[in-house]
């Protein structure tokens, strides 16, 4: 277990540190326009752009600019944005983050008790109309553009049926903290979460649903009913125990990327001023040092979200242990 | 994988029936399932017809409803049932202060779904964004298919230290989140273009996001084929072959790469319709296409400022994604089931 510990440490330094090469040749070294002009934003004077070359050593080499890049991120953390002039990049991002849990994590409870209900029922009731309906709203949750169904949510809840008694309650788009009134974060992010779970409940019914059905041909589960078990009691405490293995795993990995900038079309269509609508703004504006920092920033969170899942993998599934 | 005679039971009729005559490929056999796989049946007619529709869209625009669907048209009027009206209207609601564009006429003759608030025709926009959004997803789609099969299918079958290089470069792109890369990619390559070389790629191309949204999945279809190669490799049929002295280059060609192309095909679908989802959020970002062109995506963003008042603005080109999407992954189950009943999937992470 240590010796695989130590060995996808090494792994993850590895690719967090190959994400930087790639996000600094991104910004400093594609072919085209000058690195300076772009970090220093639209109609940038001369002094600003002198100052932009001296700031990121544009003039040295390129492994130097780079070693200039990731202090400036990571050591004194002293990147500004030109656009927003001397704002601080980096505790911007971190003030921008409880935001982004908020969203993920609610989303991420609907969509874990969403996607077993839909995948135990189904393979409960397989071949059934039940199983078919459910597995044609599925795919049509995985086959929706997400900011386009938060749109048709705000339509609905905002707009519509706003003064009906269903979404009377629903507040203007927009984010409420956690400390500053508990309740009025959870009418905020309702709408959002659900809008963000959709997908997910579709796409881990039909996971589950599968794996399901394929556990139930494997001989622990032929064992288990020569026993004399009841069906619910076969599914529930031993096909779907095993089951659960394939759903930690996609979990871990969407759960990363979503608080790594999947969730950034669901913030935008919110109004939720979350690591992805920073993204999303600093997208519009062109500031590039903003981009940079979430860009870095959300990838690591995704490569450390990875890396925990694998430990889980393998504290859940002692296979995974013996190989490594 | 294909199927043969073998694989059937001894007592099914199409067993005798395969020993007699020539047995057919596997490509004639996968056809034949999906052929009676209805659902599969039903959702390539609608793709056809999504396409046919699209590929009508100059048609409809010039001699149907008359009108450019890429002039902005702000002073314009039309006339339905013999009265005129403009094609924008003064506000109503709050100071009275601009314009609604009309809401929809229902007559294909003209603003079928009214018009955006430059006074253009929806309908025909969206034909033509239809255009752009498959051209791009499905260009797209073969670009990506193209690398992650020559990178998979080298790193698998070369091994060593070519293997171990793409495979950590693979790693990286892996852990790169799909939209920040597609993000960062875009937003250096949009406001300036590409040039490097002989390629020169204006920053208004289409070629821009159809190149970008090619790449980003790379890792997600090139790991798996990776895999199938590695276990084709060990497979008895290869190591027959390695032992009866048949060079690799053509135990690449003859033995590995056409039972790795079962499993590109299958993903063909899945990546058609992931790409045009892609496609749609990076143009509803404002990286995507770019005005003039239009896609869905950014019809869609188009109907953003009027959502409340001109719904349809919005509505109309979400569920003709929706309905291609769908159509695409219903197809892509018939496919896989069709040619690769084994295999699990897994679509629409991103």
């Amino acid at each position: 277990m240590v010796s695989m510990i130590v060995r996808r440490l090494a792994q993850m330094a590895f690719v967090m540190f190959g994400i930087s090469v790639v996000v600094f040749l991104i910004f400093f070294a594609t072919p085209g326009a000058d690195p300076a002009s772009r970090i220093a934003g639209r109609n940038a004077s001369p002094e600003t752009l002198e100052a932009v070359r001296r700031d990121f050593g544009l003039d040295r080499p390129v492994p130097v600019q780079y070693v200039i890049m990731m202090k400036r991120l990571f050591i004194t953390q002293d990147l500004t944005s030109f656009v927003n002039r001397g704002q601080k990049v980096v505790p911007s991002v971190m003030g921008a983050v409880p935001v982004t849990l908020s969203l993920v994590i609610g989303a991420a409870v609907l969509w874990v008790i969403g996607g077993i209900v839909v995948g135990v029922l189904a393979a409960a009731w397989r071949g059934s109309v039940l199983d078919r309906g459910l597995m044609i709203v599925g795919l049509i949750g995985v086959s929706m553009p997400v900011f386009w169904l938060g749109e048709m949510m705000n339509l609905v809840s905002q707009s519509r049926f706003h003064d009906s008694f269903l979404f009377s309650w629903v507040p203007g788009l927009g984010y409420t903290p956690l400390t500053q009134n508990p309740f009025g974060w959870f009418k905020a992010l309702v709408i959002p979460w659900m809008t963000l779970s959709v997908l997910y409940i579709g796409l881990y019914g039909r996971v589950l649903r599968a794996s399901l059905i394929e556990a139930s041909q494997e001989d622990y589960i032929r064992t288990a009913r020569s026993k004399g078990l009841s069906e619910t009691q076969l599914l529930l405490r031993h096909a779907l125990r095993t089951s659960l293995i394939t759903f930690v795993t996609l979990f871990g990995l969407d759960f990363g990327a979503l608080v790594g900038g999947g969730a950034l079309l669901t913030e935008v269509v919110f109004g939720l001023q979350g690591v992805g609508k920073l993204t999303y703004d600093a997208l519009q504006n062109l500031d590039l040092p903003m981009i940079m920092a979430t860009v870095i920033y959300a990838s690591f969170f995704v490569v450390t979200a990875n890396f925990l899942v694998d430990l889980l993998y393998a504290f859940l599934d002692p296979r995974v242990r013996q190989d490594a | 994988m294909s199927l043969t005679s073998e694989d059937l039971p001894s007592d099914f009729p199409a067993a005798v029936a395969l020993k007699k005559r020539p047995a057919a490929g596997p490509w004639v056999t996968a056809w034949r399932k999906l052929r009676r796989d209805r659902a599969a049946m039903a959702a390539l007619g609608v793709l056809v017809l999504v396409l046919l529709l699209c590929l009508l869209a100059t048609a409809y625009a010039r001699h149907v409803a008359h009108t450019d669907p890429f002039v902005s048209n702000i002073s314009g009027s039309f006339t339905l049932d013999g009265v005129t009206r403009p094609v924008l209207e003064p506000s109503t609601t709050g100071l009275g202060l601009g314009f609604t564009p009309i809401g929809p006429t229902w007559d294909i003759y003209g603003y079928f779904l009214g018009a955006d608030n430059q006074g253009r025709d929806v309908a025909a926009r969206i034909l033509y964004g239809g255009r752009n959004s498959l051209l791009i997803a499905g260009v797209s789609a073969l670009i990506c298919l193209v690398l992650a099969t020559m990178i998979g299918v080298v790193a698998g079958f070369m091994g060593g230290i070519i293997d171990a290089v793409l495979s950590r470069l693979l790693d990286v792109l892996w852990a790169f989140p799909i939209y920040l890369l597609a993000i960062s990619l875009s937003i250096v390559l949009i406001s300036k273009g590409f040039d490097i070389g002989p390629i020169s790629i204006t920053s208004g191309s289409l070629w821009l996001p159809i190149f970008i949204i090619g790449i980003v999945y790379v890792p997600y279809v090139a790991r798996p084929i990776r895999g199938e190669v590695l276990s084709l490799k060990s497979s008895e049929f290869v190591l027959a072959a390695i032992g009866l002295g048949v060079p690799s280059l053509r135990i690449l060609w003859k033995d590995i790469l056409p039972n790795v192309m079962t499993r590109v095909i299958v993903f063909v679908p899945i990546m058609i319709a992931l790409n045009m989802l892609t496609e749609s959020a990076l143009s509803f970002l404002s990286i995507g296409v770019q005005a003039p062109d239009a896609s869905w995506g950014t019809i869609i963003q188009d109907g953003q400022t009027m959502l409340y008042t001109r719904p349809i603005v919005a509505l109309a080109p979400g569920l003709a994604i929706v309905i291609t999407v769908l159509a695409l992954n219903v197809l892509g189950d018939g496919v896989r089931d069709a040619l690769d009943p084994k295999s699990k999937r897994r679509i629409g992470s991103a």
